[in-house]
């Protein structure tokens, strides 16, 4: 018996979102008294051992060139195979684009019940009932898994990373890869920014900024505190900013540490998507945007005038 | 070609969101429903133009529910789309869904499976990828565009970091996203010939529930909002270093 912890990597390089999962997997292996493992697809350059800082006691390694990109179909064969072999009873993915990729698929071949979307490590006070998002932020669903083996994909920010001292140790694992269906012509990646999924800090601007030429009180503060930058629907329908830094209810989802909300109005489709966020401030000139009632903090305020001098307050702040 | 677009029935965005018998039900009473925006606007919306461009294509819809779908799937219909198949179930676990849509795939032989990302009530992500591991179909997820010519569909897709370009013989199973399509509105031609298109109800096949949801919560409300006075903006980055430690 052990909780197999899917580590998801880009470009040879382990995500942020990884270590939650290790940490999470390794909580929930502790709470069992089982040992927690991890499972690397594809070429890696980070060092693995080092995930043992996570708690992770063991990571199994599968190598090829067909596990260069994810494939989903590919990735499946390859986990289910791994679930096996290691004995696995739950298994952890990330819910970020790669586990939503994978993990229904894997569900579905070893019929193992799955959650996504979880916030917390799940209460096996009386069976395993998992708490995940539901309604787009604006509910939880506390979800019961019926099924010997069991998935669990953890909400990206939803559980702290916990490290330690600790080295894994690291194995290739013995499995048959298939050959991909699916053939990648190109890939495009956005370099040089935090992803906005993984962000711990998001500066979001809305069309009270009037145009992309005022975009610079965003960008300029977002980089000055090191935070991702989002956006507002309409302001990414006219193309003010791409289309990716869309959230809300048919955008991305997130819950960063803070959520700096500039000229947005606060709609509730727009509240669906950020409302998790531990901390929430909002610029506004209008006192009644409702999402002064979704904020922590707050100015009544002409952007155009507070922003500046923001920046300069934290310039001054991370001068001293 | 023959294409599948799967609908899901949704509480409006504007939704108030509440609970009855004892936490463990959605409070639908007075609940507008609405086509689940990413099966709307994207999954669909990309699937007719599709059949716009061949108009031999076959464009089936379909859902898993009870009657009270219906309206749904009309206003879906009125989009555009030959018949929509109902399979008479109610289930909240994605494993059963999946099962009763791949048993439709299967029967229909479909080229293209089309879902949208998500659901925004359940916030799944899970239907693509469990219909086409079911059907043992390649599955492309979170696909912003979509193109097809002999056969070969080329799919951007969003990917952790960045998107990526591939290439993917039918038949596959496609969930679709912003980028795949602009919403449509349906047009009163589309709403009356909606009404005479086939509605096939099926009852389900049997399938595993392997989830069930035991009680819902609601977040804890805020406490309220501190205002700063726009004068002084740098109490405010006073207030978040020292007090919420965010800066
Ligand atoms: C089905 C559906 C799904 C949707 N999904 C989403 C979604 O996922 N995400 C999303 O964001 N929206 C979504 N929307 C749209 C949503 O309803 C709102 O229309 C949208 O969020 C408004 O964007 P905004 O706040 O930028 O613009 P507005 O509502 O126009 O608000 C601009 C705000 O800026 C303020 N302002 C103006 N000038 C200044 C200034 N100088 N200084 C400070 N403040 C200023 C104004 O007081 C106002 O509050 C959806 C709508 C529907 C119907």
């Amino acid at each position: 018996m052990s909780v197999l912890v899917f580590i998801d990597q880009a470009d040879g390089h382990i995500k942020k979102s990884s270590f939650e999962a290790a940490s999470y997997g390794a909580a929930l292996a502790q709470q069992s008294g089982v040992s927690a493992e991890g499972i690397v697809l594809g070429a890696v350059t980070d060092d693995l051992t080092a995930l043992g800082k996570y708690g992770l006691k063991k990571i199994h390694t599968v190598a090829g060139a067909a596990l260069d990109h994810l494939d989903a179909q590919v990735y499946t064969a390859v986990l289910a195979q791994a679930v096996t072999a290691t004995g696995a009873t739950v298994v952890v993915f990330s819910n970020n684009l790669s586990g939503k990729a994978i993990a229904p698929r894997l569900s579905a071949r070893i019929k193992a019940g799955l959650v996504s979307g979880a916030v917390a490590l799940p209460d096996t006070s009386n069976g395993f009932v998992v708490k995940k998002n539901v309604f787009s932020g604006k509910a939880f669903a506390n979800v019961a898994i019926n099924t010997a083996v069991k998935i669990i994909a953890l909400s990206p920010n939803s559980y702290h990373v916990v490290s330690g001292d600790g080295v894994a140790e690291v194995a290739a694992l013995s499995v048959t890869v298939d050959t991909p269906k699916v053939t990648v012509s190109s890939v495009n990646k956005i370099v040089g920014e935090v992803p906005l999924s993984e962000a711990e800090l998001v500066v979001s601007g809305g069309r009270g900024l009037k145009g992309p030429e005022n975009w610079a009180l965003v960008t300029d503060f977002a980089k000055l505190i090191g935070a991702a930058t989002a956006c507002s629907r309409p302001v990414a329908d006219v193309g003010w900013r791409p289309h990716h830094e869309h959230v809300g209810q048919t955008g991305l989802a997130i819950a960063p540490n803070l959520y700096f909300a500039i000229g947005i109005s606060g709609a509730i489709q727009h509240l669906a998507g950020v409302n998790r966020s531990k901390v929430i401030v909002v610029i506004n000139k209008d006192p009644e945007a409702p999402f002064f009632k979704a904020a922590d903090y707050g100015i009544v305020g002409d952007a155009f005038e507070v922003m500046p001098k923001i920046i300069d307050a934290v310039k001054k702040l991370k001068g001293a | 070609m023959k294409i599948l677009v799967c609908i899901s029935k949704t509480p409006d965005t504007t939704a108030k969101i509440a609970f009855t018998d004892n936490n463990t039900k959605f409070a639908a009473d007075g609940v507008q429903w609405i086509i689940n925006p990413y099966d709307e606007w994207y999954a669909l919306v990309r699937a007719i133009e599709l059949k716009e461009a061949d108009p031999s294509t076959i464009l089936h819809l379909v859902t898993v529910g009870g009657a009270d779908t219906e309206p749904i799937i009309r206003k879906a219909l009125a989009l555009g789309g030959d018949e929509a198949i109902r399979v008479n179930a109610d289930s909240h676990d994605s494993f059963y869904i999946a099962a009763q849509i791949a048993a439709v795939a299967q029967a229909g032989g479909y080229d293209l499976i089309f879902t949208g990302k998500e659901t925004i009530d359940y916030n799944g992500s899970s239907i693509g990828g469990m219909v086409a591991e079911l059907l043992g179909l390649p599955y492309v997820s979170m696909a912003t565009k979509f193109d097809i010519a002999n056969g070969t569909a080329t799919i951007v897709r969003e990917i952790e970091g960045g998107e990526e370009t591939d290439q993917v013989s039918v038949p596959v199973v496609v969930s679709c996203q912003k980028g795949m399509a602009e919403q449509r509105i349906p047009n009163m031609k589309g709403i009356m010939g909606a009404r005479s298109k086939p509605l096939k109800v099926q009852e389900p096949v049997a399938a595993e529930v392997l989830t069930s949801i035991i009680s819902f919560d609601l977040p804890p409300a805020k406490a309220g909002v501190k205002l700063v006075s726009p004068d002084t903006p740098e109490e405010l980055v006073r207030l978040l270093h020292e007090e919420a430690k965010v800066i």
